[in-house]
């Protein structure tokens, strides 16, 4: 834990607490003990992940993928692990469990 | 009718048309009101404005004022330029979200005509419900005309969205008296008003995601807070510059603190709003009886520029300040004789009077009654120990 004297100055922080990603005043995955992965071949781009996700941790990209059975999907889900809290929720949401929690250590 | 003026006019207007007027012409994004005497009559013409499509604005139609500002609030963080307008009760239903537009640094912009609060319920003028407001870190306007009205609407965009100061603004005046009553006013070309204030406000998302309404630990919170009392004086220094440029540009001075015949005043009487022409008639009685009274009229009372009234009250015997507004349980009961009373760094003696309240009448006689009672008892011991009540039945005003 930091000392309260190291922390940033009036002058130095974003003004009305608006943060955006990467000037936040500190890392906010600091208490995250499991990490969402995200199985490709499984999920079925239902977007319920991203929608649930509290933190907008779940990125929507348009990379394209073709799973082995040949399906091609023109959106790819993947995740800010800078934001990720390892909540869970996505994970939990997922209707057919592509998503795994994997310890970080 | 169109918004789209081509050159300089003149026009008859109350000061919530003239207010419409001057909203009309600064290309105003998002609009969100809630009817309310005696402010509606802005939102209506707004409405008009924008239905006949001469303002292209989107105008939302809304439950309260709680919701009506909070429309405002999302739309400004998107990056529009908003207005929204209330008074009296609609103002404290605002109350939370008025902290949270500054809190955030949005530079919405409101007009409020000021009216007395419940219960019992009174429509009419005093200034109890702005005085309220006054702690909420928005920069406040008190404007005397439907003129000043006009211009200080135009003003107030540019210092609102102004990259050192960004805080909210009201642009304040008395409802009914001024709100209802109709003026000559010149109306400016829109292109001039456009180019005088033009549009800075680029809001929080255009860089993308951020998160907005954030939590603070009390090893943050206070950092936020302090940042908005140097944007306050970031706001009185813009604020005079904006005022020059607006002489400069227009032709017109409003000045942050307009003087009365203070050049060898002992006397000077501190007021806000319509009350100040009735002032200048009963000083000119009491200088033609040989009194010599000055009168100071405040026109920016958030954040208060209480350098220039110092200066203008150096070697002063007596400062009255006249509130339309009452804080209860307090010998001296005048808001803004308190707040001079505590910031003024002056021997100046000060006395509190408390006038108008519910639109009780105020004339230029009843304001030369309070110059006699003051010259006759400003000697006597105790004399600014407490608020005088002027007008009042059963409070006599000893002579």
């Amino acid at each position: 834990m930091k000392s309260r004297e190291s922390l940033p100055s009036w002058y130095e922080l974003p003004i009305g607490g608006i943060s955006r990603p990467n000037i936040t005043p500190e890392s906010k995955a600091g208490w995250r003990f499991e990490k969402p992965v995200i199985d490709n071949e499984k999920c079925i781009r239902c977007r319920l992940c991203f929608l649930y996700c509290p933190d907008a941790a779940i990125v929507e990209s348009d990379e394209k993928y073709t799973t082995k059975t040949g399906k091609t999907y023109n959106v790819s889900y993947k995740i800010n692990y800078y934001f990720c809290k390892g909540c869970g929720i996505c994970a939990e949401e997922c209707p057919v469990k592509a998503i795994t929690m994997v310890p970080e250590v | 009718m169109t918004q789209v003026y081509k050159s300089k006019s003149l026009a008859t207007l109350s000061s919530n048309k003239a207010v419409a007027k001057a909203v009309g012409q600064l290309d105003v994004d998002v609009i969100a009101a809630y009817p309310i005497t005696p402010q509606t009559t802005i939102v209506e013409e707004l409405a008009q404005m924008v239905a006949n499509g001469e303002v292209k604005a989107q105008y939302i139609h809304v439950e309260s004022e709680h919701s009506a500002l909070s429309a405002v609030v999302g739309a400004s963080i998107a990056g529009a330029r908003t207005f929204t307008a209330t008074s009296s009760q609609g103002l404290e239903l605002m109350h939370e979200i008025l902290h949270i537009t500054s809190g955030l640094r949005l530079p919405v912009v409101m007009a409020v005509p000021t009216r007395a609060l419940s219960a019992p319920i009174s429509i009419w003028n005093d200034h109890s419900d702005i005085m309220n407001a006054r702690d909420t870190g928005w920069i406040i306007y008190f404007v005397s005309s439907a003129q000043e009205a006009y211009d200080t609407v135009i003003q107030a965009y540019r210092l609102a969205e102004d990259r050192e100061v960004l805080l909210p603004t009201i642009v304040s005046y008395d409802g009914f008296l001024m709100s209802h009553t109709y003026e000559p006013v010149v109306i400016e070309s829109s292109e001039d008003v456009i180019e005088f204030s033009p549009k800075t406000w680029k809001g929080y998302i255009e860089e993308g995601a951020v998160a907005i309404g954030t939590l603070a630990s009390p090893d943050y919170y206070y950092e936020f807070k302090y940042q908005q009392v140097e944007a306050m004086k970031n706001a009185l220094r813009k604020a005079e510059i904006i005022d020059r440029d607006f002489y400069k540009k227009f032709g017109r001075k409003n000045g942050l603190v307009e003087t009365y015949r203070t050049e060898d005043s002992e006397i000077d009487l501190l007021v806000t709003g319509s009350i100040w022409s009735s002032l200048k008639l009963a000083i000119d009685k009491a200088r033609s009886n040989g009194l010599r009274i000055g009168g100071l009229r405040l026109r920016l009372y958030r954040p208060l520029p209480i350098d220039e009234i110092e200066k203008i009250l150096a070697g002063k015997e007596v400062l009255v300040v006249i509130d339309k507004a009452i804080s209860y349980g307090l010998r001296v009961a005048g808001p803004l004789a308190n707040e001079i009373y505590t910031n003024l760094q002056s021997p100046v003696k000060i006395k509190s009077v408390v006038a108008g309240i519910g639109q009780r009448t105020i004339t230029n006689e009843d304001l030369y009654k309070v110059i006699l009672h003051v010259y006759k008892n400003k000697d006597s011991p105790g004399f600014t120990k407490h608020t005088l009540f002027y007008g009042v039945r059963g409070v006599e005003l000893d002579s």
